[in-house]
C-alpha cells in the first residue's frame, strides 16, 4: 500500500495530525506545520516530474499511479486512487495554499486546535484529489467540509455563527444531492449483470448509466458540486462565510475548497454522464453565466473588503463551471487554469485583507484610504493581486480567461453555425463583458483603499508586513507570476488529462 | 538577421522595470534615473541600428528585387497553446512601420527618460517621491509599447495592448494620494478596457473564421526561398474574405462578418487613440506627470489604435464599410476635438484635446486610403504624421512640462509673457506650434499635407471638412502660445524668483525634438513605408494646389490668434459673449462627461449594481435564509408536544395504541 | 357455575383501567407508582391465567409471573430511591414540577 506515493498525500496530514497532539508550545505548532506542508510541496512538485516523465511513455491511459485497495467488499467500496494533469495541478495548489496558510496564521490564538482542523480539513482535500472512488472521494469530501464549522465558528470574526451555520448547512445540502447522484451512479454503474463499482475509471469505461437515469443524475451531482462552486443561485453562503471566517480558513476555502466544486462537476458529472452533460448543459450555462456577469456587478457595490472577494469569487468560479460546460478542451483547459488562478490570487487577497484587517480592525473601504503611504509592501502586493484578478497579461488571470474564451467563442460559434441555437454565443459574449466589470471594482477598490489621502490618522502608526507575511505573499505572486509567465507548461499539463480515453467518452 | 539585438531591445526594459522595481528603494534616487536612462539609452542605439539595418542594408530579407520592402519574423516563439491551429505566440516582426515605430517609441522614450531627470526634481534639485517608481513604470511601458508595435499577431498585440493599458494607469496614478490622479487613472483604465472587450471580441471572431492569429497569414504571401519573409498581399486578404464570405453564416444583423470583426477591433483602436465616444479619459490622463503625457498619451501610446488599423489595412481594404466608418468617426472626432480646445484654458488640456484631434487626423488618413488613389497615399501619409505627431507633440509636452515645473500650475492664466525668461522654451514650443500648424518647410505641413492630398483624392467633403480641423488647429495652437508667451507681461508673485530655463538634462530633448521637427518633413518616408512595401516617391503625388490652400489655412489660423491673442484685448471676451453657448457647451467638452458620469453612476451602478446586490442580499438570500428560518418554525410548533410532562406522553400513548387498536379492529371487520 | 377465564381476565382488566387511570390522573409519583404497580400485577395475572387454561402442560407464564414480580420489586425499590431523591432536591415529589429536563 505505500509503494504508491499518492497515499502519502494522506499519510503526510495524518501524521502531522499526531505530532500536532503531541506539540507543546507554539514555535512546535509552527515548526509542524511548516514543515508538513513544505513536505506536501515537495511531494507535489515531485509528483509533478515525475507525472511528466512517465507521461511521455503513457499518453494513453486516463490517469496514471493508480492503484486499489479494498475497504468494504459487498459495497465494492474501495480506496482508489489516481491522478492526471489537473488532479496534479490541484495538489500543487493546495499544497501552495497550505503552505502560504500556515504561514498567514502565524499569530492565531489556540494554535493547536486551529492547526489541527486546518490539517484535517486539508487531508480531505487531498485526499478528495488522489481518489477516483466516489465512495472515498465523498468522505474525503465531508472531511474537508466539516472542520469548515468550527474553524469559522471558533476563530471567525463578525456574525461567525451565523456564518458557520449558513455555509456548513448549505455544503450540507449540496452534499445531500449528491450523494442522492452518487448512489443512483453506483446503481447503475456497470451493465446488467456484472458486479457494481464505485470506481470512476470503471464507470466512465463502463459507460452503463441509462440516459433516462442521466438526466436525472447529472443535475443532482452538477448542483452538489456547483453549491460548493459558488453557482448561482446556490453561492450565498460565500460572502457570509468568507466575511467571517479567518485567514489561513478563507484562503483554503476560496482557493482550494471552492475547486473540489469545479473539479467534481469534471470528474464526476461530465465526465461520467457525457449524455446529460450535453443535454442538460444549457441549464447550468444560464446560471453559471449569470453568476458570471451577477458576481461582478454585486461586487461594484459592497463596501467590505471580504465581501467584494468573496462576489469576486463568486463571478471567477461561475466562470470555471461556465468553462466547463462548454464541453471542448480548449475551454475545459481555460478552466482549470481560472480554477488555479483563482486559487492562488483569491488567496493572496484573503491573506492581503487578512492582514490589512489585523491592523485597522476594519474591512470597509470606506473607513480606509491612503494604506499605500502607511503599508506600501501590502499594497503594492494588493495592486498585483488586483491586476492578476482583471487579467493583466503575465499574470496568472489572463492567460485563463483568454482560454476560456477562446474556447467558449469556439464552442458557442459552432453551436451557432450549426444552427443548433447561440445561448452558447450569447452567454460567451456576455461572460466576456465580466472583464470590463471586473476592471470596475478591482479599481474602485484599489482606488478607495490604496491610494489618495489618509482616511484615519490612527492608522499613520501601523506597520508593514512581518516576515512570515512577506513570505507568504511573496509566494503566492511568484506562483501567480509563473503562470502568467509560463502558461503553456500549465496548460500542457492540463491537457495531458485530455487523454483519446476523455475525448472518446466526452464525446469532443 | 541577428535574434540577439531583437530579444534585446524587449528584454532590456523588462529587465529594467523588474530590476528597478524590486530593488528601487535601496539604491539612491539618482543611480536609478541614470540607469533607467543607461538602460532605455541601450535600446534607442539598438532600434536605431535595428531600423537602420532593416531600411537600408538592403538585404534580400528586407527588401525584394524590385525594391518592395519585406515582412521579416525575427523570432516566433509559442507562449501558449489554445487549440491545434491556434496558437499564441511571442514574436518579433520587422516590417516598415514596425521599424518606423522602434524608432518613434525609443526616441521618445529615451527624450522622457533623460527630461524626467530634470523634471522629477523640485528647484532645489530634491527628487520627487517615488522616482525609482517612476522609471519602473516608464521601463514597463517601454517594455509594453516596443512588443506591442513589433507584434507578429493579433494576441501578442493584445496582450501588450493590456499591458501599456495598466502601465498607463500606473502612470497617470502616479501622484496616487490625489484624488483627481486616482480616478483619472482609474477612468483612463476602465475606458479602454471598455474598448478591449470590442477588440477582444473582434479577435475572437476574427480568429475563429481564419483559424490564425498572425497578421502575415491574414494580409500577406510568404516569400519563396527564405524562411520568416512575407509580402503584404491583397490576395491573401481576399482570401480571408472569401472564408467568412462562405461561412454558413456570412452575415450578421446586415452587415457580413468581416465587417463586424474589424469594427469590433477597431473599437479597441477607438478606446486607446481616444476617438469619440471613447475618448473622454485623454485629458484627464494629463493627471499625470507631464512627460508621461508626453510619452505616453501624445506620442506612443495612444497611436496604437492607428497602428493597429495599419497592422490590419489590407483586410479593411476588403471591408469598404469598415474604412468608411473609420473615416467617419475619426472627422467628426477631428473637429470635435479642435472645437474643445479652443477654449480649454489648462494647458495640458488643450495639448491633449489637440493630440485627439491629431490622431484623428491620422485615422481619416487611413479611412481614405485606397490603393487606387495616390498608390495608397493615405495610408503612408498617416504613418508619416504619426511620426512627426510624435516627434512635435512630445516636443510641445515637454516644452509645457518645462513651464509647469517653472511655474508650478497647469493654467495659461498663471503664464503669459514667458518668452523673455525662457528663451530655450520659447524657441522649441513655437517651432512645435509652428510644426503642428503646417507651416512650410517644417514637418507637420508635409505629413498634414498628404492627408490632405488623400482626402480630396477621396471625396472633397472630406479634404474641407479636414482642411477646416487643419484651419482650426492652427488657430487653437497659436492661441495657447500668444497665452502662454505673449498677451501681456509676466507677474512674478511676490516671494518668487523669476520663471528660468532649465537644466540641460531637460533642454536637450527640447533641443532634439526641435531639430527632428524641423527636418523630418523631408525624409523620403514614401521610400519607407508605404501600404504593400512598395515604394514610391511621395514628390510625384504632392499637390502643389492643395498644399497652397492649406498654407493659407494655416496661415488665417495663425493670423486670427495673432490678432486676437498677441497683445491683451477684449476680442476674446466679445467672442465669447457673442456665443455663449457654443463657448459655454465647448468648454465643457460638449458634456460628454457628465453624459458618462450619468451613464456610469446613475444607471449602472445605481440601476443595475445596487438592485442586483439588494436582490442578492434579501431575495437570493432571504430565500436560503427562510429555508432556515422555515425549518426552525416548524421545530417551534412541535417543540411543546415534548412538554416533560410524562402524564401526558401516556395519554398520546394510550390515544395512538387506541386509535391504532380501533383501526386494525376496523380493518379486520 | 365454571370458573372459565374470562372471571380471571375482566378482574385484571378491570385493575389494568385503574392503574392506567391512576398513572395518568395521579401527580404524586408514589401514587404513580403505585398505579404502575397495579398494572403490572394486572398483567401477572393474564399470565398466569392464559398458562393455566391456554397450556395447561406448561409453566412458562408461571415462571415468568415470579420474574416479573422480582423485577417489579426491584423497579419499585430504584423507583422510590429516585423519588427520594427528587425529593430531597426540591422538596416535593410533584410530577408536574419535574420538567426542567425536558427537551
Amino acid at each position: 500500500m505505500f509503494s504508491n506515493i499518492l497515499i502519502y498525500f494522506v499519510v503526510i496530514p495524518v501524521v502531522m495530525l499526531a505530532l500536532l497532539g503531541l506539540c507543546r508550545d507554539v514555535k512546535q505548532i509552527r515548526a509542524v506545520a511548516v514543515t508538513g506542508s513544505l513536505a506536501l510541496l515537495g511531494l507535489s512538485i515531485y509528483l509533478l516530474v515525475d507525472y511528466l516523465g512517465l507521461r511521455q511513455t503513457d499518453s494513453v491511459s486516463p490517469m496514471l499511479y493508480t492503484d486499489s485497495w479494498t475497504w468494504f467488499a459487498p459495497l465494492h467500496i474501495n480506496l482508489a486512487v489516481g491522478v492526471d494533469g489537473i488532479s496534479i495541478a490541484m495538489l500543487i495548489l493546495s499544497s501552495v495554499i497550505l503552505l502560504t496558510g500556515s504561514f498567514a496564521s502565524w499569530k492565531i490564538d489556540q494554535p493547536k486546535e486551529f492547526f489541527l482542523w486546518l490539517v484535517l480539513l486539508s487531508t480531505g482535500v487531498f485526499g478528495f484529489f488522489i481518489s477516483v472512488d466516489l465512495f472515498t472521494m465523498f468522505m474525503f469530501y465531508e472531511v474537508a467540509l466539516i472542520p469548515m464549522y468550527l474553524l469559522i465558528g471558533v476563530w471567525g470574526s463578525g456574525r461567525k455563527n451565523y456564518s458557520a451555520m449558513k455555509l456548513t448547512l448549505m455544503l450540507m445540502g449540496g452534499s445531500a444531492f449528491l450523494m442522492l447522484g452518487l448512489i443512483g451512479i453506483y446503481y447503475h454503474s456497470s451493465p446488467e449483470g456484472s458486479p457494481l463499482t464505485w470506481n470512476l475509471l470503471e464507470i466512465a469505461k463502463n459507460d452503463a448509466i441509462p440516459h433516462s437515469w442521466q438526466q436525472f443524475l447529472f443535475p443532482m451531482t452538477f448542483v452538489g458540486f456547483g453549491v460548493l462552486g459558488a453557482m448561482f443561485p446556490f453561492h450565498t453562503w460565500s460572502p457570509d462565510g468568507h466575511a467571517s471566517a479567518p485567514t489561513a480558513v478563507s484562503m483554503l476555502h476560496a482557493g482550494v475548497l471552492m475547486k473540489l466544486g469545479g473539479y467534481g462537476c469534471f470528474r464526476v458529472a461530465i465526465y461520467l454522464m457525457p449524455y446529460a452533460a450535453h443535454e442538460l448543459s444549457y441549464i447550468f450555462l444560464v446560471l453559471t453565466g449569470i453568476s458570471v456577469v451577477y458576481g461582478a456587478f454585486c461586487a461594484c457595490v459592497k463596501t467590505d473588503l471580504k465581501y467584494i472577494n468573496a462576489y469576486s469569487s463568486v463571478s471567477h468560479c461561475g466562470l470555471v463551471l461556465f468553462a466547463i460546460l462548454m464541453l471542448n478542451t480548449t475551454a475545459m483547459t481555460g478552466a482549470i487554469m481560472q480554477m488555479l488562478s483563482h486559487g492562488l490570487m483569491t488567496a493572496l487577497f484573503f491573506a492581503l485583507i487578512g492582514m490589512i484587517y489585523g491592523r485597522t480592525h476594519t474591512r470597509e473601504i470606506t473607513q480606509m484610504g491612503g494604506m499605500m503611504q502607511i503599508l506600501p509592501y501590502l499594497s503594492v502586493c494588493y495592486v498585483i493581486a488586483g491586476m492578476a484578478s482583471l487579467g493583466l497579461p503575465g499574470l496568472s488571470g489572463f492567460v485563463a480567461e483568454m482560454t476560456i474564451f477562446v474556447g467558449s467563442f469556439k464552442a458557442g460559434m459552432a453551436d451557432y453555425l450549426a444552427g443548433a441555437g447561440s445561448l452558447r454565443l450569447v452567454f460567451t459574449l456576455v461572460a466576456c463583458c465580466s472583464i470590463v466589470i471586473t476592471a470596475v471594482y478591482i479599481l474602485r477598490v484599489v482606488g478607495k483603499l490604496l491610494f489618495g489621502p489618509v482616511y484615519d490618522d490612527h492608522h499613520r502608526t501601523l506597520t508593514d508586513a512581518t516576515w512570515w507575511e512577506r513570505l507568504s505573499t511573496a509566494t503566492l505572486i511568484v506562483c501567480v507570476a509563473a503562470i502568467g509567465f509560463f502558461p503553456n507548461f500549465f496548460s500542457d499539463l492540463i491537457k495531458t488529462t485530455f487523454s483519446p480515453e476523455i475525448f472518446r467518452v466526452l464525446g469532443i | 538577421m541577428d535574434v540577439t539585438i531583437p530579444i534585446l531591445i524587449l528584454s532590456i526594459p523588462m529587465f529594467m522595470f523588474v530590476f528597478l522595481g524590486l530593488l528601487g528603494m535601496k539604491m539612491t534616487h539618482k543611480l536609478a534615473g541614470v540607469l533607467g536612462c543607461l538602460g532605455m539609452g541601450t535600446v534607442l542605439l539598438l532600434s536605431y541600428y535595428t531600423a537602420y539595418v532593416y531600411f537600408f542594408s538592403g538585404a534580400p530579407e528586407f527588401v525584394n528585387a524590385a525594391g518592395e520592402r519585406l515582412q521579416y519574423l525575427v523570432f516566433d516563439q509559442t507562449w501558449l497553446q489554445f487549440t491545434d491551429k491556434l496558437t499564441i505566440k511571442i514574436g518579433f516582426l520587422l516590417d516598415p512601420i514596425s521599424a518606423m515605430m522602434l524608432v518613434v517609441i525609443s526616441t521618445i522614450s529615451f527624450m522622457v527618460h533623460l527630461y524626467s531627470m530634470g523634471y522629477m526634481r523640485d528647484h532645489h534639485g530634491v527628487y520627487e517621491h517615488g522616482f525609482q517608481r517612476f522609471y519602473a513604470f516608464l521601463s514597463l511601458f517601454s517594455f509594453s509599447m516596443l512588443g506591442l508595435v513589433v507584434a507578429p499577431n493579433i494576441f501578442q498585440m493584445y496582450i501588450f495592448w493590456e499591458l501599456v493599458g495598466a502601465s498607463s494607469y500606473l502612470l497617470i496614478g502616479f501622484y496616487y494620494i490625489k484624488p483627481s490622479a486616482v480616478s483619472a487613472s482609474k477612468k483612463a483604465f476602465i475606458v479602454t478596457r471598455f474598448a478591449d472587450l470590442g477588440f477582444l471580441i473582434g479577435i475572437l471572431v476574427l480568429s475563429y473564421y481564419t483559424g490564425t492569429f498572425n497578421f502575415t497569414e491574414l494580409t500577406s504571401v510568404p516569400v519563396e526561398g527564405i524562411a520568416g519573409v512575407t509580402q503584404i498581399d491583397l490576395g491573401t486578404a481576399e482570401g480571408v474574405r472569401g472564408i467568412f464570405a462562405n461561412s454558413a453564416a456570412p452575415m450578421f444583423m446586415g452587415a457580413s462578418v468581416l465587417t463586424w470583426a474589424l469594427v469590433l477591433i477597431f473599437m479597441g483602436g477607438m478606446g486607446k487613440s481616444a476617438m469619440l465616444p471613447l475618448h473622454i479619459w485623454l485629458p484627464d490622463a494629463m493627471e499625470g506627470p507631464t512627460p508621461v503625457s508626453a510619452l505616453i498619451h501624445a506620442a506612443t501610446m495612444v497611436v496604437a489604435g492607428v497602428y493597429l488599423v495599419a497592422r490590419l489595412f489590407p483586410l479593411y481594404l476588403m471591408e469598404e464599410s469598415a474604412l468608411v466608418i473609420i473615416t467617419v468617426v475619426g472627422a467628426i472626432t477631428a473637429f470635435y476635438a479642435a472645437v474643445v480646445a479652443c477654449t480649454q484654458i489648462d494647458i495640458k488640456r488643450v495639448l491633449a484635446f489637440s493630440t485627439i484631434s491629431q490622431i484623428a487626423f491620422m485615422m481619416v488618413s487611413l479611412g481614405v486610403a485606397r490603393p487606387e488613389i495616390h498608390e495608397g497615399l493615405g495610408y503612408m501619409a498617416s504613418m508619416f504624421h504619426l511620426f512627426t505627431h510624435a516627434m512635435f507633440k512630445a516636443l510641445l509636452f515637454l516644452g509645457a512640462g518645462a513651464l509647469i515645473h517653472a511655474i508650478g500650475s497647469n493654467d495659461y492664466t498663471a503664464m503669459h509673457g514667458l518668452r523673455k525668461y525662457m528663451p530655450w522654451t520659447h524657441i522649441t514650443f513655437l517651432i512645435g506650434c509652428l510644426a503642428i500648424a503646417g507651416i512650410i518647410p517644417f514637418s507637420g505641413f508635409f505629413s498634414k499635407d498628404e492627408i490632405l492630398s488623400s482626402c480630396m483624392g477621396y471625396d472633397w467633403v472630406a479634404y474641407i471638412w479636414m482642411s477646416l480641423v487643419a484651419g482650426l488647429t492652427a488657430f487653437y495652437m497659436f492661441r495657447l502660445y500668444y497665452l502662454i508667451f505673449w498677451w501681456k507681461e509676466h507677474k512674478i508673485p511676490e516671494g518668487h524668483h523669476a520663471p528660468h530655463d532649465q537644466p540641460w538634462t531637460m533642454t536637450l530633448p527640447l533641443v532634439f525634438l526641435a531639430a527632428v521637427s524641423c527636418v523630418a518633413g523631408f525624409i523620403p518616408f514614401g521610400n519607407l513605408v508605404s501600404w504593400n512595401g512598395h515604394p514610391y516617391d511621395f514628390m510625384e503625388h504632392f499637390d502643389w494646389s492643395v498644399a497652397t490652400v492649406s498654407l493659407i489655412v494655416a496661415l488665417l489660423g495663425i493670423g486670427l490668434a495673432t490678432v486676437m491673442y498677441r497683445k491683451e484685448n477684449s476680442l476674446p471676451e466679445k467672442f465669447r459673449n457673442a456665443m455663449p453657448a457654443l463657448w459655454t457647451w465647448a468648454y465643457h467638452r460638449f458634456y460628454w462627461d457628465e453624459l458618462y458620469m450619468f451613464i456610469t453612476h446613475r444607471i449602472i451602478f445605481g440601476c443595475v449594481c445596487r438592485p442586483l446586490a439588494w436582490f442578492d442580499r434579501h431575495i437570493i438570500d432571504g430565500t436560503m435564509d427562510s429555508f432556515a428560518a422555515i425549518t426552525n418554525k416548524m421545530s417551534d410548533v412541535i417543540k411543546p408536544l415534548q412538554s416533560g410532562q410524562i402524564q401526558m406522553y401516556v395519554w398520546y400513548y394510550l390515544v395512538g395504541a387506541l386509535a391504532l387498536g380501533g383501526i386494525t379492529v376496523l380493518c379486520l371487520l | 357455575m365454571e370458573l372459565t377465564a374470562i372471571y380471571y381476565l375482566l378482574p385484571a382488566l378491570f385493575m389494568f383501567c385503574c392503574g392506567v387511570y391512576g398513572f395518568i390522573t395521579r401527580k404524586n409519583m408514589i401514587a404513580m407508582l403505585i398505579s404502575l404497580e397495579l398494572m403490572l400485577n394486572a398483567v401477572d395475572i393474564n399470565f398466569v391465567v392464559f398458562n393455566r387454561f391456554l397450556y395447561p402442560g406448561a409453566f412458562e407464564g408461571m415462571f415468568f409471573t415470579l420474574f416479573a414480580i422480582a423485577i417489579a420489586a426491584a423497579e419499585t425499590a430504584l423507583a422510590i430511591a429516585i423519588i427520594i431523591n427528587i425529593f430531597r432536591a426540591v422538596r416535593n415529589i410533584d410530577v408536574r414540577s419535574l420538567n426542567e429536563m425536558k427537551f
